[in-house]
């Protein structure tokens, strides 16, 4: 317990809220990093992700090569990357953008060839074009699944820049590994707090965003779905809200 | 490589210890997350519920939750046990769900026939529900055991031997080398693993084989449910 009351302590005290390695400074360098990451990886995955879905090409190259970059430990690439092309924000940022495509990658292309076929052959069918097709039905159904994936990724960042501190980077691993190099585990848990409170944040705002680009349609669809009360109908819903 | 060759024996020993401290997790894990999954989908309210809480459980990033998990449990902060714990609730975070899935995808019919011939509850679910649900879960065990195996590393840190402390000296020696041993010897781990899992699979559940397209697609599906602890 007291390490508790010191941990509050060391996130009361204003002479760590001040200053280049102060709080909110940290806070601020951990999501700033964060989001270019994920801005550089969504720019990169999810067009290749949605080609895939829509195309249905290259879908096992894409399963495999996530699967294998999910083996890959994120602290030994980037230290490895760090090694190679020198210190500074640009090796942490080129393996933590890799290292984020999988979960990118495996949300738009789920998504997009999630859409049913009979949607898309009646999309064709009153004469959309192939683009209007992709953009007016595919990329609206699919956009809850892919916004899930963005989610998954944003939480992989986050954690993974707060091991990527190891090296002179800041955010807020900068307080652990500070912390422990002088045993001041009060520091440490403090900051573990602030990056769990960080990805629980981040999280809920993404879960939001989920919810909120659900095509009114389709929200329409489900809400008779549940009055028709019927289980199996129930199961099938509850998976498709949950898949992402 | 002559590295390798003077420096096999610290390798070995890290190797083993890597082995150890992800077994134990993965298993755990299994043993944890099925009879949840299970339950879940028993008492339909409840999963909702439980599936929010697994998944808040896994957005904790790995480093803050092995600080974290002393002042919880009691133990020391070089203790190997946080990160047995940490990981171990990362595997019931992904394994919940994904057996939750599986016995949701056992055939309603075939239950209520088991019964009808008279089978008990506890016959049912050895003899039925969990060899149906095999399939799913064992994709679940083999998506857990790749995530275990890589997170471990980040518990090098913090000073519990396995493969990631030779990613630490080697940033320290300024030795790329070292780094790529580590790296290539935790992927080594992770595809060994695997090939024991499908190997179990294929003996515990040999009415897969020559299913193998179908079974493919499902392999896919608790993929995308892992979230990004790392």
């Amino acid at each position: 317990m007291t390490a508790w009351y010191q941990t509050f302590a060391w996130l009361a005290d204003p002479a760590n809220w001040a200053g280049p390695g102060g709080i909110p400074a940290r806070l601020g360098e951990h999501v700033v990093y964060s989001l270019v990451t994920l801005i550089v990886a969504v720019a990169i995955a999810v067009p290749i992700g949605v080609i895939i879905g829509h195309t249905g090409k290259g879908r096992a190259v894409a399963v495999q090569l996530s699967g294998a970059l999910r083996a890959l430990p994120t602290l030994g690439v980037v230290l490895l990357l760090a090694l190679w092309l020198g210190t500074g924000l640009g090796p942490p940022l080129v393996a933590l953008v890799v290292l984020a495509l999988p979960p990118l990658l495996a949300g738009a292309y789920a998504g997009v060839s999630a859409v049913d076929r009979q949607t898309i052959d009646a999309a064709r069918g009153i004469g959309m074009t192939e683009t209007q097709v992709l953009f007016k039905v595919e990329l609206p159904l699919a956009m809850p699944i892919i916004i899930g994936g963005i989610r998954s990724g944003a939480l992989q960042v986050i954690a993974t820049w707060t091991v990527a501190a190891y090296l002179p980077v800041g955010g807020l691993g900068r307080f652990i590994y500070d912390g422990y190099a002088v045993q001041n585990y009060a520091e440490m848990l403090g900051a573990s707090v602030l990056v769990i409170v960080l990805a629980l944040v981040a999280d809920g705002v993404f879960a939001l965003i989920q919810r909120l680009v659900v095509p009114r349609g389709v929200v329409v669809g489900r809400a008779s779905d549940v009055r028709v009360r019927s289980s199996k109908r129930l199961a099938t819903t509850s998976q498709s809200t949950t898949a992402g | 490589m002559s590295w390798l060759i003077d420096n096999f024996g610290q390798v070995w020993s890290l190797t083993v210890d890597h082995v150890v401290y992800s077994a134990i997790p993965i298993i755990l894990g299994f043993v944890i997350a099925v009879p949840i999954g299970w339950l879940t989908n028993r008492y339909r309210l409840s999963r909702a519920t439980v599936l929010t809480i697994v998944g808040l459980l896994y957005t904790v990033p790995s480093l803050p939750l092995i600080i974290v998990l002393p002042t919880l449990l009691g133990t020391r902060i070089l203790d190997p046990v946080n990160i047995v714990v940490a990981l171990t609730i990362y595997a019931v975070a992904i394994m919940v769900r994904t057996a939750s899935d599986a016995f949701a995808s056992v055939d309603v019919d075939v239950l209520l026939s088991a019964t009808a011939v008279g089978f008990s509850t506890w016959r049912r679910f050895w003899g039925v529900e969990l060899p149906l649900a095999g399939p799913v879960l064992l994709s679940g065990v083999r998506v857990v055991s790749v995530s275990t195996i890589s997170l471990l590393t980040v518990g090098a840190v913090m000073g519990i031997p396995n493969l990631g402390y030779l990613f630490l000296d080697g940033l320290q020696r300024n030795f790329p080398l070292e780094i790529v041993v580590g790296i290539v010897g935790t992927i080594l781990i992770a595809v060994i693993f695997d090939a024991v899992l499908a190997l179990l699979g294929r003996l515990l559940l040999p009415w897969t084989r020559g299913r193998k397209q179908r079974r493919r697609a499902t392999v896919t599906d608790p993929e995308l449910e892992v979230v990004g602890a790392s």
